[in-house]
């Protein structure tokens, strides 16, 4: 009866052989790029391969690039799962920034067990409150998520710009950035933590922010798949009819949704900022919130796929660098588009494949299995 | 059954012929080396439950799908059908169940469409009104050229696109499910029109899974089953009951028995409901009954004239301008009270379209048999939900109601149509409501399932619950209701007891005559 | 100023002959910010002035543009490993980056352009913007016929307000009753690519009836230039020299020689003369001027030239006092 619903893959093809196809796609036009402008595309793999795992600072910078995506991965995963395309990730993330650095200024001399909690949910409580403003337009008035969150992260840039320039700039200084935040107010950065059980590892800038973020992930299934509020949510983002069947308000799916979205990407700053650059600059977030959006598309809004589609490109984004410094060829703006691509396949197009695919299914598949149902 | 290649010499050849099709999507096969011979100048009927394959037969004649396997053959020549295009080439005309009709166009400029002839609409548009009027001169089939179709009566489109084939050099025309939509006067009005085109010289491939319909207008019958040809019939010679048996597989009762019922206290009553939509045009006027224990009281109507919208102003989905429900002594609607309230108080819904609203399809089973009751501290202590006693109550649910594949992690959308109404069922009433609504139970359910479906519902009538059962299945209502309402523009336009209630009588009501004048 | 520069071209060459057989006794490295080496601002300033440097010593050196703000401190620290002697850090959002890795590098050199770092490895290097601003803005109110003229600057920073406030003192030196209109390109650092944006506040401008825009606005500002020469009215470049890009459209550029900067850092490693320290390149330096060549000699008369020279002269010894923006 329904021929699009009998085309479809195995789960295993759909979870882990379809996005590693378009990985494949995606590396192998990447390749063709690369050997256009005169370098050896199998060198640049491995470079990029050695960069992003080969020793223990591309480790770190991997899992330092992987912590910002985690973050906005979930926060557009959770979106997602309500029904709405959140890409204002990079607004949230950034405005999250601004309750983070707020609290290391003002209250980073506290005992950093106590001040940590305080600084993740002054990061996500800000982030929720700019995601907040879109989530109430989409709920009350119908105004489009996807239009009001990208021009709240104009505002987002706006108003951090003018704080930065204004406001919060330490005095004396020309570069429109904060003071330095207090030592105590710093994430222990991985080189401390595992020093601290005698292990040595290299100074990155990986930091405990890593573990947030893990946790963040654990948290969010559980949030979604094991209790009611979660499950509520997903059938108002999977089937509006059903939810107003079964009596969820989708208003209400929409704004708590928004706000624990916005809230994710308002934890970017626990790694860039306390973990990283040490005081609010301006657009640290830099592109983390996009590059997010693939991230869970390629993840299939699962935090395990998340996980996976985060590390994948953290390691782009740290064997990307290492590609740039080693072949002079290769430039930054070759890395973006190598970059680009894995976005652009894994992401965008992600259903390029799908149709041949599931067509191969049908032709070697298991023939004999009886249709579902009667 | 009659061997297509026996064709009686001299006679003129088939309008249409398929030689072996096969196809498969998938695990599903869908079409199992079909035969079948359309004689030219006949009513054909296929019949056959959801998911026997007509749909997908009809849709590789179109040119939608490619047959695996088999040949094609249209007034005796071999056809390659590889797109729509090549169908209509040939001489196929194909009217939709659910119609490809720009609503802003008129008539006349939907015909044209995709066959403007030319840059110059002007040119097209005159040459098609001089030939559309000659169509509809010889079969009768007059429609208002130059009217937007959205104004038309469902009927009247249905017209439109029957004419639009009919322009475009159809030969042999295929109608999907065309009385879906139709009062049964309109119905019989199509089968008038369906009988003159035949006289005209035309052939008629009619899809359905009515056997009303087969039974009467069609010649001859074919009969499918899970993918094949299992019978192929003389109308005449055969009846309903054996065709329901050969579409089933198995002897079918096509009416379930019911004792009288014994009708107790009223359990839910709607006082003068008014509901306007957003553009202020009036779905419920004064809607006012009562809903006793003990009984079942059946809506009937044509789609569209405000059932809906009293399923979901009486579920709590929406909420009416005016008016009162009452139930468990309060007045709901002052109360304003949700689905969720009303489920707490007794009041089950099976919603009438369970893919848009009963079931939510990518989610497994187990998952949609919480739909609606997830928030019950059965499911999980505080905010938690526990998904081991959901699939554990699933599993039992499905054996109850005989759902098959009995697998609640399978994502509803997987089950077919009669199997999701089961899991629907089987949420509301396991949920021991006092007052169940019940929409469009058996749309696109086969009918081994409805004949489950109705003996539910009347089990329950039977332990002392009220039903209010809306369908667009006039027989339906007749098998079911213990009392039938007919609503039209939304309002209720007559009662009459469910025994002795004649259809010719209820039809007439439900397209709006008035009592006494029939 | 001139013959300061041919002098250094002379020594580079003599350097170069003698250093020869040694010429990687030094290795710079140079860390461009978001612009890109190709901004036709700053950035790219930078990268001319590396060029230079590596045409006339034969000495070569790597380079890195970033992408994101963790790169910076990565691709310093990795420089830093690799063998670089000499960091070059273009941009004053390099600072902190700079100071933490020259922490744990000491034996390393950087040289940061556009903000100061107090260590004993950095040489600070910033620039007078307002002085050449001042000159161009007095250009601006001479060439003025309507009194209004006109700026746009890339985002709303301190670097940007010091030229912005340079520029409108200049105006008012020469006519205190001329309108200075201020707009800016955008909030991101997507402003400094953003010429199309350029050239439609610039029509604005213009439309309100100014009659000279300058822009500082990195790549943006080419659509200000741009929509002048459209208008049929004047633009000032900014940065490096502009006034080829439209020939009698572009009234002056004001010039700031990142390129020298960059390049005699370079070359003062390379003698052994480098030092940290901070150090302020104004108009007296030669670290910022306007320009003045065949492109636009015919816009500017006699007397104009005259005026400003004499600004020129007063403000390098001290007399005019451009007003600066705080905290520079």
């Amino acid at each position: 009866m329904k021929p699009r619903g009998a085309r479809e893959l195995p789960g295993w093809a759909d979870w882990a052989l379809l996005p590693a196809l378009n990985l494949v796609l995606a590396l192998l036009i990447a390749a063709a790029v690369v050997a256009l402008v005169g370098e050896s595309p199998l060198q640049a793999f491995r470079l990029m391969a050695r960069g992003a795992f080969g020793s223990q600072e591309g480790i770190g910078y991997t899992l330092f690039y992987t912590t910002d995506f985690l973050f906005t991965g979930l926060a557009v995963a959770v979106a997602f799962h309500a029904g709405h395309f959140n890409i204002g990730g990079e607004g949230q993330a950034y405005v999250g920034g601004l309750g983070i650095s707020l609290a290391a200024l003002h209250l980073g001399h506290w005992p950093f067990w106590i001040f940590l909690p305080t600084a993740i949910a002054a990061g996500a409580l800000f982030g929720a409150a700019w995601a907040a403003i879109p989530a109430w337009l989409q709920a009350r008035r119908g105004s489009h998520i996807v239009i009001t969150t990208i021009m709240m992260n104009f505002l987002a840039s706006a108003l951090m710009t003018y704080l930065l320039v204004n406001v919060l700039i330490a005095p004396g200084q020309q570069s429109p950035e904060s003071a330095p935040f207090p030592r105590g107010a710093l994430m222990p950065s991985a080189r401390a933590l595992l020093g601290d059980v005698g292990l040595h590892f290299t100074s990155t800038p990986l930091n405990l922010s890593f573990l947030i973020a893990l946790g963040a992930c654990a948290l969010v299934w559980l949030l979604l798949w094991r209790t009611k509020w979660g499950f509520a949510l997903r059938v108002a983002g999977a089937s509006p009819g059903a939810a107003a069947y079964a009596g969820i308000s989708p208003g209400a799916a929409t704004i708590w949704a928004m706000l624990i979205s916005g809230a994710l990407a308002g934890c970017v700053g626990l790694n860039e900022l306390l973990g990283s650059q040490h005081n609010l600059i301006l657009d640290f977030v830099g592109g983390a919130g996009f590059v997010g959006i693939a991230v869970a598309l390629m993840g299939r809004n699962h935090p395990l796929g998340i996980l996976a589609a985060a590390l994948l490109f953290g390691a782009l984004y740290q064997g990307g660098s290492e590609l740039s410094f080693d072949m002079p060829h290769v430039n930054r703006d070759l890395v973006v588009a190598i970059q680009g691509l894995v976005v652009l396949l894994c992401g965008a197009l992600e259903g390029l494949l799908r149709a041949p695919l599931a067509a191969l299914f049908a032709r070697f598949g298991n023939r004999d299995r009886a249709p579902a149902g009667d | 059954m009659t061997n297509p290649a026996e064709a009686p010499a001299g006679a003129p050849p088939p309008a249409l012929e398929l030689l072996g099709v096969d196809k498969r999507f998938g695990p599903v096969h869908a079409n199992r080396a079909v035969s079948l011979r359309v004689a030219a100048g006949t009513v054909h009927a296929i019949i056959g439950e959801n998911g026997a394959g007509k749909s997908t037969l009809m849709n590789i004649v179109f040119g939608y799908h490619q047959a695996d396997d088999g040949e094609i053959r249209i007034h005796g020549r071999p056809a390659r059908i590889r797109r729509p295009h090549d169908a209509i080439e040939a001489g196929v005309g194909m009217v939709h169940q659910h119609f490809m009709l720009v609503e802003a166009f008129t008539t006349l400029e939907n015909i044209v469409l995709g066959a403007e002839g030319g840059l110059r609409l002007a040119d097209g548009l005159a040459g098609a009104r001089a030939s559309l009027e000659r169509l509809a001169a010889d079969y009768g089939l007059a429609v208002p050229l130059d009217r937007p179709v959205g104004e038309l009566p469902v009927g009247l489109q249905q017209r439109v696109e029957i004419l639009k084939a009919l322009h475009r050099g159809a030969s042999l025309l295929i109608l999907d499910e065309p009385t879906a939509m139709l009062t049964p006067g309109e119905a019989d009005q199509l089968f008038a029109l369906l009988r003159r085109l035949r006289d005209e010289g035309k052939t008629v491939l009619l899809v359905t899974h009515k056997l009303r319909e087969v039974m009467a207008v069609s010649d001859r019958v074919t009969v499918m089953r899970q993918g094949a040809v299992v019978a192929d019939l003389d109308t005449r010679s055969t009846s309903p009951a054996e065709l329901a048996e050969k579409m089933v597989g198995r002897a079918v009762q096509l009416q379930v028995e019911r004792t009288p019922s014994k009708p107790g206290a009223v359990l839910l009553e709607a006082r003068s409901l008014d509901l306007r939509d957003r553009h202020g045009i009036a779905r419920l006027r004064d809607v006012s009954f009562a809903l006793h224990a003990g009984e079942i009281v059946g809506i009937a109507g044509v789609a569209g004239n405000g059932q809906t919208e009293l399923l979901e102003v009486l579920a709590g989905m929406r909420r009416p301008d005016a008016g009162e429900i009452h139930l468990g002594g309060r007045d709901l609607v002052s109360c304003g009270l949700g689905p969720r309230e009303r489920r707490a108080l007794g009041l089950a819904h099976v919603p009438e379209d369970r893919l848009a609203a009963g079931l939510v399809g990518a989610f497994p089973a187990w998952e949609n048999a919480l739909l609606g009751y997830h928030h019950r501290a059965a499911y999980g202590t505080g905010p938690l939900l526990s998904p081991s006693v959901a699939i554990a109550e699933c599993g039992r649910r499905m054996e109850t109601f005989d759902v098959r594949p009995r697998l609640p992690r399978l994502r509803a959308s997987a089950f077919s149509g009669g199997n999701q109404q089961k899991l629907v069922l089987a949420r509301e009433i396991e949920s021991s409501p006092s007052v169940l609504l019940v929409g469009q139970p058996t749309r696109g359910v086969d009918i081994g399932a409805i004949e489950a479906i109705h003996r539910r519902l009347l089990q329950l009538r039977d332990a002392g619950k009220a039903l209010l059962l809306v369908s667009v299945e006039l027989d339906e209502i007749l098998g079911l209701a213990d009392r039938i309402l007919v609503m039209h523009d939304g309002a209720i336009v007559g009662e009459r007891p469910g025994d002795g209630a004649s259809e010719r009588e209820i039809g007439f009501l439900m397209a709006g005559g008035r009592p006494g004048s029939a | 100023m001139k013959r300061r520069a041919r002098l250094c071209l002379f020594l580079a060459a003599l350097l170069a002959f003698i250093t020869g057989a040694r010429a990687a006794a030094i290795q710079p490295a140079v860390v461009y910010d978001f612009g890109g080496k190709y901004d036709r601002s700053f950035n790219q300033s930078a990268s001319e002035g590396m060029e230079r440097f590596k045409k006339e010593t034969g000495i070569s050196y790597r380079e890195f543009e970033i992408t994101n703000a963790a790169q910076r401190e990565q691709a310093m620290e990795h420089l830093a490993r690799h063998g670089a002697t000499l960091i070059i850090a273009v941009g004053f959002t390099q600072a902190s980056a700079v100071e933490r890795v020259a922490r744990r590098h000491p034996n390393v050199k950087f040289t940061l352009i556009d903000a100061v770092v107090d260590l004993p490895n950095v040489q600070s290097i910033v620039f007078r913007e307002q002085e050449s601003s001042f000159l161009c803005g007095m250009l601006a109110a001479m060439a003025s016929k309507t009194g209004k003229v006109g700026f746009i600057g890339g985002m709303d920073i301190p670097l940007i307000r010091k030229f912005a406030m340079g520029y409108a003192a200049g105006v008012h030196y020469v006519n205190p009753k001329d309108q200075v209109f201020e707009n800016m390109i955008g909030t991101t650092p997507a402003a400094w690519g953003d010429p199309t944006r350029g050239a439609d506040l610039a029509k604005s401008q213009f439309g309100r009836g100014a009659d000279v825009v300058f822009h500082a606005a990195g790549a943006s500002g080419l659509g200000v230039l741009q929509a002048a020469q459209d208008a049929g009215l004047l633009g000032i470049g900014c940065d490096s020299n502009q006034d080829y890009l439209h020939p009698g459209h572009v009234l002056t550029s004001a010039i700031k020689r990142v390129d020298v900067a960059v390049y005699r850092s370079c070359m003062d490693a390379l003698k052994g003369d480098w030092k940290a320290g901070h150090e302020v390149l104004g108009l007296k330096e030669g670290g910022v001027d306007f320009s003045l060549d065949k492109d636009n000699r015919a816009l500017i008369t006699p007397a104009m030239l005259k005026r400003v020279e004499q600004a020129r002269a007063d403000i390098i010894a001290g007399r005019l006092k451009v007003p600066e923006y705080p905290g520079s």
